[in-house]
């Protein structure tokens, strides 16, 4: 983790094979201007380390009164093993056009939400951030929907994979068959977000 | 025409190889292409129904046409996260 970026105060649970990390944040001071950010600073995917407040900043702006993020971080232990590191592999330029449309289809549910979506490849060591989530909007309530929404929909159908290395071996993690056309795993992840 | 398969996570290590150049008649499908692929490396056989694709870094259908110079990935099971 960076320095300057405090997580764990609000850890609050954990699901499908990793820790996450929900909080709210106070938006970056970033003078008055605050202009929207170029849509390729939201939908990112390399094996740089990932910069949360950066993530956070490509969707702050003045009429937004809400901004969350989600940290995937990379966990200890996964079905009862050891786990040492995750390798991350995607198709990139597939993933970056994924991540634009799981932000378009955000829009569609809650209008005034921006996305930032940022995924690691390569080596993530304990304990490091895996994907980065940003989500911005007047109010909370659609930022928190659509914060959980993107991670959903990043599990059904991000071109992602984990390759997890644990004591004595490594297993490819194999979850959805990604399919974006899918209406029912769409509406999976619209209820899980307003649960 | 030609057209290159990529392979991605357990295909790429099932076949030994990320990219696999195919030689397909010509309107051949993504069915096709995946086929062929299974012909050449039979142990990918078994994620035939469980499988995404993808044309040029675009979500495609198996009954998608294919144009010469195409990309075609396969893509199993997704965990990302």
């Amino acid at each position: 983790m960076r320095p300057g970026w405090a997580v764990g105060t609000d850890r609050w649970g954990t699901s499908g094979g990793y820790t996450e990390v929900m909080q709210s944040a106070e938006p970056a001071s970033q003078g008055p201007a605050n202009r929207e950010s170029p849509e390729a600073d939201r939908h990112a995917i390399s094996s740089d380390p990932l910069d949360p407040a950066a993530v956070a900043a490509s969707v702050s702006s003045d009429a937004k009164g809400a901004l969350t993020t989600f940290i995937g971080l990379v966990r200890d232990h996964n079905a009862g093993q050891r786990v040492r590191w995750i390798d991350y592999e995607a198709h990139e330029p597939l993933a970056r056009r994924v991540f634009a449309r799981i932000g378009r289809e955000a829009r569609d549910r809650w209008p005034d939400a921006d996305l930032a979506i940022h995924h690691r490849t390569g080596r993530v060591a304990i304990g490091e951030a895996s994907v980065v989530i940003a989500a911005a909007s007047a109010h909370r309530a659609n930022a928190f929907a659509a914060c959980r929404f993107a991670i959903e929909r990043v599990k059904q159908i991000a071109p992602v994979w984990k390759h997890e290395h644990f004591d004595g071996g490594a297993v490819w993690i194999e979850g959805a068959t990604a399919d974006p056309d899918d209406e029912a795993a769409l509406r999976t992840a619209m209820e899980r977000a307003c649960s | 025409m030609l057209v290159t398969v990529r392979l991605f996570a357990r295909l790429r290590e099932l076949a030994g190889r990320a990219e696999i150049p195919q030689v397909l008649p010509e309107n051949a499908t993504v069915r096709q292409a995946w086929d062929a692929v299974v012909h050449e490396c039979p142990s990918l056989a078994a994620y035939g129904s469980s499988l995404a694709a993808a044309i040029n870094a675009d979500y495609a259908r198996f009954t998608s046409p294919l144009k010469d110079g195409d990309e075609v990935a396969f893509l199993p099971p997704v965990s990302g996260g």
